[in-house]
């Protein structure tokens, strides 16, 4: 029998995420900057990635959760939650800036354990214990803060929301040290590729040894953090704690997920797509400001995106099975 | 000291006894046959030993050390290794990635941040494969894409990779074709001249007997027979499976 060479990994494989989203990603860019004289600048582009820090964050949150299929809805609601706690301990309790930001990191980190324990434990669908935190979540918001927004921040916590070192928006440089660190979690480390196991074949997953319900615990506490990031960033850009904040962000947040290629059903995400995917939204919005659309116009716009990115995957997939 | 020893094994789920009192054991390099009707307790009982499940009594023994009550990964490593009915596959992952999955090796970049180490990975998987005779169209495409006979190729290339003492085998040859049937058999006897044990769970008496060197018949969750294959024959074991002798 012949030994054959070792044949190479696809360059979608090794870099983790596939390159029809960002295909999409150039296309759309191109059609904006052929549609408007504005598109094409620095600027432009830094307020793009900034509209889009928030919810890319969250985003990265749900492409763990989903790529092991579960699910997580609370992740708004836990964005309001976290920046209420944030603002409460430095304005109501005068503590200094950085328990304000540990708080909003906690609070988040908190509400996704929660949910964690909810599904591993207690053993209920995911879709119903997030479901309930988002309710919860939202309510305690309000609680906190006496249904008022919470004004008046450390300058220092307004800078993380509004600062520019070196005219780079200081959301933007999170958002892109949170997407470098998950994805190289996602895609190159053990913890990453159990993820993607777990979502895929469950049974398989646990009787290969790994330990499922812990690394679900550990992926929902996750993408709670990931939402007290989120909750923090929001929190610092508009200099207040505020407790509707982050309504139905969820809601884009998994979209930004599903356009980047993370597979509803579990077994397949990149932090890289999800990425992409909260770029086509950020620069599809930003387009439509530029050629001033009204905003009910770019809601059908994103809900048009992400059913037409579903479907370029399906019948992607439909070939490659065929 | 037999290489496993199951004594006395019950497991309960509510009203159904699924093992009342299970023992038998198995020799190194030893091929042994579990036959029995449909519920009778065998994937109980393989589920039993892998880990997958933990028995309501009795106890487990692995080269003389008790493994009862340790978890999956912990009796895999110890060299116990399973080819499920259903393979146990993530389709949506690469031939690699499934064969290692649970057991990837890890190296560390600037001596920091540990990263699954891919191309250790692709070439002992590659290296597996082809020591299998195993023909692949591309080992970097989604499992789920590959043909039945292929899968199973992955799912035996993962059992036999990190060097087994034991491989549990439920079903293999259900869902094959002739040719691969053959194919599978040999394998088992190779196993057995490495010295490697197995257990050979199968509806097929024929592939049992061109096998196996020893049968346990399981009925209703008890060992009802337990025979050197060179001295019973098939009309004794149906007997034994249905309960009319």
């Amino acid at each position: 029998m012949a030994v054959t060479a070792v044949a190479r990994r696809p360059l979608s494989t090794r870099l983790g995420f596939r390159l029809e989203s960002l295909g999409v990603l150039l296309l759309l860019g191109v059609v904006m900057a052929w549609l408007s004289p504005y598109f094409l600048s620095v600027s432009n582009f830094l307020n793009i990635l900034l509209a889009t820090a928030t919810i890319g964050v969250l985003g990265i949150g749900a492409s763990f959760v989903i790529g092991a299929a579960g699910l997580d809805l609370s992740l708004g609601s836990v964005l309001g939650l976290a920046g209420v706690v944030g603002a409460s301990l430095v304005v109501k309790l005068e503590l200094p800036w950085f328990v304000g930001l540990l708080g909003c990191l906690g609070a988040g980190a908190a509400a996704g354990f929660v949910n964690g324990l909810l599904v591993t434990r207690a053993r209920l669908p995911a879709f119903i214990v997030t479901l309930g935190m988002l309710g919860i979540a939202r309510g305690l918001a309000l609680v906190i803060a006496d249904g008022k927004t919470i004004y008046g921040l450390d300058p220092t916590l307004v800078y993380i929301g509004q600062g520019r070192p070196f005219g780079i928006p200081f959301p933007v440089i999170v958002f892109v040290g949170v997407a470098l660190f998950t994805h190289y979690l996602l895609a190159y480390t053990r913890f990453g590729r159990h993820t993607l196991a777990i979502g895929d074949n469950e049974t398989a997953a646990r009787a290969m040894g790994i330990h499922v319900e812990r690394h679900k615990l550990a992926l929902y506490t996750l993408s709670g953090l990931t939402a007290g990031i989120a909750g923090l960033l929001f929190m610092a850009r508009v200099n207040a704690g505020d407790p509707t904040a982050g309504l139905t962000y969820e809601l884009t947040a998994i979209t930004a997920a599903i356009i980047g290629g993370t597979n509803l059903f579990g077994g397949r995400a990149s932090i890289l797509g999800t990425f992409i995917g909260a770029l086509i939204m950020g620069v599809l919005q930003n387009g439509l400001n530029l050629l001033a659309v009204q905003s009910f116009y770019q809601q059908m716009a994103i809900g048009a995106v992400l059913i037409f990115a579903v479907w370029l995957d399906q019948t992607a997939r439909r070939r490659r099975e065929a | 000291m037999s290489l496993l020893e199951i004594r006395d094994i019950s497991k309960r789920f509510g009203s159904i006894e699924a093992l009342a009192g299970v023992s038998f054991a198995v020799q190194a390099g030893e091929v042994v046959a579990v036959v029995g009707d449909n519920g009778a307790g065998k994937s109980t009982l393989m589920k039993v030993i892998t880990g997958v499940y933990q028995p309501d009594a009795g106890e487990i023994r692995f080269r003389g050390e008790p493994i009862t009550g340790l978890e999956p990964g912990a009796i895999r490593r110890r060299g116990i290794e399973m080819i499920y009915q259903d393979l146990a596959l993530a389709p949506q992952q690469d031939v690699p990635s499934n064969i290692f999955l649970g057991r990837e090796p890890v190296r560390r970049i600037l001596g920091l941040f540990p990263v699954v180490d891919r191309r250790t990975i692709d070439r002992e998987a590659h290296a597996m494969l082809q020591r299998l005779g195993a023909r692949l169209p591309d080992i970097y495409a989604e499992v789920g894409t590959l043909s039945g006979g292929q899968q199973q190729s992955v799912a035996i290339a993962r059992a036999l990779t990190f060097d087994p003492k034991l491989v549990i085998m439920d079903e293999p040859t259900a869902a094959l074709a002739v040719r691969e049937v053959e194919h599978v058999l040999d394998l088992i006897r190779e196993l057995r001249r490495q010295n490697i044990a197995v257990i050979l769970i199968s509806h097929r008496l024929t592939d049992v007997f061109a096998v196996s060197d020893r049968i346990v018949t399981l009925r209703q969750g008890r060992v009802i027979s337990e025979e050197r294959t060179a001295e019973t024959d098939m009309q004794r074991i149906v007997a034994h499976i249905v309960g009319a002798a």
